[in-house]
């Protein structure tokens, strides 16, 4: 999928200065912390805008600000799964996941069957293990049809073996679904499984957009 | 006199009760807008909702009854749909109303503020428009500080004397609690004076109690 990311966008005394085209279904995000990952993403799902400057996933102008195009977050069709989860405190699993559900979406049995959580259907979110949660918040995701994913370091905080269980099932997203995704890790492996392309932030510039390839 | 003590309790805490439910929808969501967005004459509207909190409830009560009375600019267009306020129990509601608002709308606006905007965009990200977001995510989230801002409001509706007053009166129609406690002790009946009493601070506490228990964590 051919994705233009090519704006500005100010943040206080930070800013982020996007200039990359890439042809990728699994483009990776890099960077020491602060380099600008986490807005990188929040303005492509729409939560940010960007002063100038353009955004096209696909056949798709999300952001334009010659054209002023801008389309609203909630008509973007990007799922999201942010680094803190968010997974809404006052609804169980099965409402959380369901909560953006569209009816070209597949279906729930076939999201909790890729993600391994039929037995978490009804349980309540504070019972939820760190894995779990993450896999509750990419069901979430997957149940709003989206078109693109985004996840911003999903792995972070969990330790390593199960790092290693929660990959596979990324991967499923990726090959099974053919889901396009953009996601954000600093660990070099993970990346080296996930993404096919990777661009390398720092101090909200691109530093380097290199080609690897999936194992 | 028993009876009398029942029958302005009763009519308090319902006309409490009404102006209470008629603040809560603007106040709600007056206070979600102004927790969640920045809008030009924020700040003006924000001090114009806190006048009732800080003016004497006289001066309140005399700009209603400027408004409202027959020939104040409401009051006559009120007047031409045989609407009368002044000196009638809509008065008493009205003046309730405006007393309680401000309550209202700093505490609910203190709950919306602490939901993590988060779940709100998240929500977007999944489709919902602005009012599923507030119905969905940010009420729900927010409930124990709306309520425990309407049980707020309604304390403050409930001993609403000054305001009530000017745009009301005492007349046996539009008595509430605290009137007929300045009109007891004015004619030196002890025995109704201190029965009101003890029923006020019975409704005041529970009320507060209940506020306090919403506002505190669990």
């Amino acid at each position: 999928m051919a994705m233009v990311l090519d704006f500005q966008l100010r943040q206080g005394a930070f800013t982020l200065e996007i200039h990359a085209k890439c042809e990728t279904r699994a483009l990776g995000l890099m960077g020491p912390s602060g380099s600008g990952k986490t807005t990188m993403l929040e303005a492509i799902a729409g939560l940010k805008r960007p002063e100038t400057g353009s955004i096209v996933i696909g056949q798709h102008t999300l952001f334009s600000s010659d054209q002023k195009i801008d389309i609203p977050v909630r008509s973007r069709r990007i799922g999201y799964i942010p680094q803190d989860v968010a997974l809404f405190p006052h609804l169980n699993v099965l409402q959380n996941m369901t909560y953006g559900f569209k009816d070209d979406a597949m279906s729930i049995d076939q999201v909790v069957e890729i993600l391994g959580i039929k037995n978490l259907i009804n349980a309540n979110i504070k019972e939820l293990s760190g894995g779990e949660r993450q896999r509750v918040a990419i069901g979430r995701a997957l149940l709003s049809a989206p078109k693109l994913l985004l996840f911003d370091e999903p792995l972070t905080g969990l330790d390593i073996e199960l790092r290693a269980r929660l990959i596979p099932y990324i991967e499923r997203v990726r090959d099974d679904l053919k889901l396009p995704l953009i996601y954000v890790s600093h660990v070099a492996s993970e990346m080296d499984r996930i993404a096919d392309q990777v661009i390398v932030l720092k101090e909200g510039r691109v530093v380097s957009i290199n080609p690897r390839q999936p194992q | 006199m028993c009876t009398e003590i029942i029958h302005v309790t009763v009519f308090s805490v319902s006309m409490a009760v009404i102006a209470t439910l008629i603040a809560m929808p603007a106040g709600v969501f007056l206070a979600w807008c102004m927790a969640r967005y920045s809008f030009p004459g924020r700040s003006a509207l924000e001090t114009f909702i806190t006048l009732p909190l800080v003016l004497p409830p006289v001066a309140t009560g005399l700009i209603l009854l400027t408004l409202f009375s027959p020939s104040g600019p409401l009051g006559r267009f009120l007047g031409l749909l045989n609407i009368e306020i002044v000196f009638t129990w809509k008065a008493v509601v009205i003046a309730m109303t405006v007393m309680g608002f401000p309550l209202l709308v700093r505490t609910a606006r203190t709950g919306f503020e602490q939901v993590e905007p988060r779940y709100e965009q998240i929500a977007a990200t999944l489709g919902a428009g602005t009012f599923r977001v507030f119905f969905t995510v940010s009420l729900p989230l927010a409930w124990r500080a709306v309520l425990a801002g309407a049980m707020l409001a309604f304390s403050r509706a409930l001993g609403e004397f000054g305001a009530t007053m000017m745009i009301a009166g005492a007349l046996p129609s539009t008595r509430t609690m605290s009137v007929a406690l300045y009109s007891y002790t004015q004619i030196g009946d002890q025995r109704a004076t201190i029965g009101l009493l003890v029923t006020a601070i019975a409704i005041a506490f529970v009320a507060m109690l209940i506020s306090n228990r919403l506002t505190v964590p669990s």
